[in-house]
């Protein structure tokens, strides 16, 4: 446990990448043999069954503690994180113990079925042994949600330096399902288990956002357009008479499109393809909005199915005749895929995703300004000789997206953040005028710099009119353009319509509150989407 | 008729015609300490503890009409007795105890319980009425002891050296850099920012028992300073001067790097929760014993603070000041100097 902790203090107190992998490969090489593959596990949001529920821990920490629970969320709310302020307010503890990391995990996995009191005994035993640090550790093991600021790929790079092992077989081998408990570290990095099981997904290829102008790319020649659809990627795998939907938060989502199924039928054994889960009604791709009744649902009823039907617009071919074939060029695979596509009898549902034709660059920006008329988000262009990668790779694929839309808006409550920004208020509602009346149109927290946030944190202590627990209600003066992806009707905002991605665009100094947008402003752009 | 009142200058005491850290002008400013927050320029007199009169000379000006006294001793104003006690924040910062017709008042100003090895120890004073901060005034804030945190840094900077990183340690001009040099303070040279080298000047002249220390100049070689400990005030450890440093790495020592938090948002390389006013254990024990019937909780986690000790049978109030922006006042001096 101590020396898992180190490692998490080392990713917490350097924000530069080169740090965080040279922790994570020192980590790989001296840790536990045992404890090594549940690190992988926990890195890559593998989550056990939670043992022991919050309000239990909660109600545990404050007794122990012996504060009322009124100050017990006060300070939750000043640290922003349940776990480091249990570690932060229980007394001192009284042992310490060399117990494992993985020792720790699975006494914590044995827990589920026993009775409170038995939990009780075990939890309190532990925060007794545990210095503050790595009680946070214990803690965050409990609600398995460790978010430390490494990404897939940064473990990925890490385990392949440690190991000398190519990067993209390391991120196959780790995605998808091997338990922690029944595989050693050297054999999740030979994967040796990936063969076994049909359903392995390949790590998705990612695109950068193009900032250039276009014609910075070269001759269009070498470049395939397509469109940007806005929806949810996802990756098909058909082997040995299964079939597999992957979204590409690594998640299996078959169940969910159940419209997807057929192409198990359809599809040869050993092929993957990559696209776009998207609703499609009557040959037309609908918008963000109506796709979004489908999502993370244990069940779907017939009203759902009818008013947001499935269909998957394909992008590329990974695996044809079970071989992977992401290195061969993306002429070569489109062309592969044009064949397996034709070979798909139910029409409408699967389908390709259409090639833009255009002869110059300028031609293309122009149909890029049509992208809203078919609810995509603007154009792809890909390198016709372009491998598929495994994530984000700069140069071959980008993301030509439209700009996005914006509104002038005025702040009217405040909050503080959590996480990092715990301690200053970073979390804003604005709203724009309605006749007399401000009425709330979005809630927004990115987009400013931490300059910026000082700036706006001491205006917002300074003009603070009401307090409502942690929310302030700011004199409506700063004017902020937000930015946004989509509008929908929404019966539960007051507003009757919701934003989608509201972001901070800029902080428009040069304005008053008086020069801000109007709701009808927002209605006449929602009527203009449907 | 209440010992002291609290307006929108700052605390009034009525009866003596003088103010305690008024953040507006008046004819007397009774000064706890030097930190920005509690003094201004601009008062037509001062009255403070001996040790805090070089800071004030040092950052409102030399010709500063200022007056003196030691701790423990007790002058009379228009029949109020003044008199000053350890507050253990800083060097020189006191208390203000207050006495009238038998009725005692106490106003603390910042304080830490816990004795830094440089500023005279706390020292608790009984009274009716007692004026308490409460920066840190939740249970989430309990230190470790320095002696811990020294070690800490000690290592961190020799893991430094090793690495051929150039250790920068970040602290407030007066106090915590003073704490620093004390107690870090040995073989290896210490480099200190102009002015943390100014305020040093007074207290040396003034008697304190401080370590010998390097001011920083633009001659002195990258490589040198990458051999030895480095102290800057906050407003630099972003500025460009820490990029010409050979491989700065900066360790911010501040009581809010107790929290994850605090530690990420001030980007530091590491964080040592080393701070100089008083943890929760030891706001609430300083409390205690003072015995006041009545606590008046000014900046920090006022309402919090006050409401706790409220509930714990400690008569109390929010009083809202101009106390507690440590930070920006800081940046503050560094544009002026």
């Amino acid at each position: 446990m101590r020396r898992f902790t180190q490692l998490i203090q080392q990713l917490e107190t350097s924000n530069k990448t080169n740090d965080k992998i040279a922790a994570l490969v020192s980590y790989f090489s001296t840790a536990d043999e045992k404890d090594k593959p549940y690190v992988i596990a926990m890195f890559t949001g593998k989550k056990p069954k939670r043992p022991v529920p919050t309000a239990l821990i909660r109600q545990w920490a404050t007794e122990l503690s012996e504060i009322p629970a009124w100050l017990f969320a006060e300070s939750y709310h000043s640290v922003g994180d349940l776990s480091e302020t249990i570690a932060l307010v229980l007394p001192p503890a009284r042992h310490t113990t060399d117990r494992k990391l993985h020792e720790w995990i699975n006494d914590l996995a044995a827990l589920n079925g026993k009775s409170d009191e038995q939990k009780k005994e075990f939890i309190l035993y532990a925060w007794d042994n545990l210095d503050t640090q790595e009680r946070f550790i214990f803690n965050k093991l409990i609600s398995g949600n460790f978010r430390i600021g490494v990404s897939n790929k940064m473990l990925v790079n890490a385990i392949s330096k440690q190991s000398d092992t190519d990067s993209n077989k390391i991120m196959h081998s780790i995605m998808g399902k091997w338990n922690p408990g029944e595989i050693t570290y050297d054999e999740l990095i030979a994967g040796s288990h990936v063969n076994t099981d049909n359903s392995w997904p390949y790590p998705f290829c990612l695109a950068y956002a193009l900032e250039a102008e276009p014609a910075s790319l070269g001759g269009t020649d070498e470049w395939q357009a397509e469109w940007k659809w806005d929806g949810i990627r996802g990756q098909i795998v058909k082997r040995n008479g299964e079939l597999f939907i992957w979204s590409r938060g690594e998640e299996l989502v078959t169940d969910q499109f159940p419209e997807l199924h057929f192409l198990r039928e359809e599809l040869p054994d050993g092929t993957v393809i990559d696209g776009e889960i998207l609703s499609v009604k009557d040959g037309q791709v609908q918008a963000f909005s109506i796709l979004q009744q489908r999502l993370n649902r244990k069940t779907i009823n017939k009203s759902q199915l009818n008013d947001a039907p499935i269909g998957f617009y394909i992008y590329d071919l990974l695996e044809f005749e079970t071989k992977d074939i992401r290195t061969a060029p993306l002429s070569e695979r489109r062309s592969l895929l044009e064949d397996i596509v034709a070979g798909i009898i139910t029409p409408g549902v699967a389908i390709l995703s259409p090639v833009i034709q255009f002869s110059n660059w300028e031609q293309l920006a122009e149909i890029r300004q049509g992208s809203r008329d078919n609810n995509s988000e603007g154009i792809m262009l890909k390198k016709l000789s372009s491998f598929y990668h495994s994530g984000r790779k700069r140069g071959d694929w980008w993301k030509w997206k439209i700009n996005p839309y914006t509104v002038d808006t005025v702040m009217i409550y405040a909050q503080k953040g959590s996480g990092r920004r715990a301690n200053h208020f970073t979390d804003y509602t604005f709203a724009v005028r309605d006749g007399e009346n401000l009425i709330t149109v979005a809630k927004a927290y990115s987009g400013l710099t931490d300059k910026e946030i000082k700036e706006v944190d001491s205006f917002v202590k300074k003009n603070a009119i009401e307090k409502f627990g942690p929310v302030r209600t700011v004199k409506p003066e700063l004017v902020f353009e937000i930015a946004f992806e989509g509008i929908a009707e929404s019966k539960r905002h007051k507003a009757g319509l919701a934003l989608r991605f509201p972001r901070i665009a800029r902080w428009r100094k040069d304005k008053v509150a008086a020069e801000i947008n109007t709701l009808d402003d927002l209605r006449q752009l929602l009527a203009s989407t449907l | 008729m209440a010992l002291i009142t609290f307006t929108n200058k700052g605390i009034y005491c009525k009866q003596g015609d003088f103010y305690i850290d008024p953040w507006r002008p008046v004819n007397l400013a009774v000064t706890t300490h030097g930190h920005a927050d509690h003094v201004k320029w601009g008062n037509k007199g001062y009255l403070c503890q001996e040790l805090t009169k070089p800071v004030l000379l040092q950052r409102l000006g030399f010709d500063l009409p200022v007056q003196t006294l030691p701790y423990n001793e007790e002058i009379s104003i228009n029949g109020v007795k003044v008199s000053f006690f350890p507050a253990g924040h800083v060097i020189g910062s006191s208390q203000v105890r207050l006495e009238y017709k038998g009725e005692i008042c106490v106003v603390s100003g910042d304080y830490k319980v816990e004795y830094d090895g440089i500023s005279t120890e706390f020292e608790p004073v009984k009274c009716h009425t007692f004026v308490s901060e409460s920066t840190f005034g939740l249970p989430i804030y309990k230190w470790l002891p320095q002696e811990t945190v020294f070690g800490q840094i000690r290592n961190w900077i020799s893991d430094n050296h090793d690495q051929m990183k150039t250790s920068v340690l970040v602290a407030y001009s007066l106090g915590k850099a003073q704490r620093l040099i004390k107690n870090l303070a040995g073989d290896t040279p210490i480099y200190v920012h102009n002015s943390i080298a100014n305020l040093n000047e007074g207290f040396i002249k003034a008697g304190v028992d401080l370590p010998e220390t390097i001011r920083i100049t633009p001659e002195i070689k990258k490589d040198e300073l990458q051999k030895g400990i480095l102290i800057v005030p906050p407003a630099l450890a972003d500025g460009k001067w820490m990029k010409s440093l050979h491989q700065a790495a900066t360790g911010v020592c501040s009581g809010w790097m107790q929290v994850r938090a605090g530690r990420r948002w001030r980007a530091a390389d590491a964080g040592f929760a080393l701070s100089d006013h008083a943890d929760w254990p030891g706001l609430l024990s300083a409390i205690k014993a003072t015995e006041a019937e009545k606590v008046f909780v000014t900046h920090g986690f006022v309402s919090t603070f006050s409401k706790y000790l409220n509930e714990i049978g400690i008569p109390s109030a929010e009083v809202v000041t101009r106390y507690g922006n440590e930070d920006d006042e800081e940046e503050e001096i560094l544009k002026e100097a």
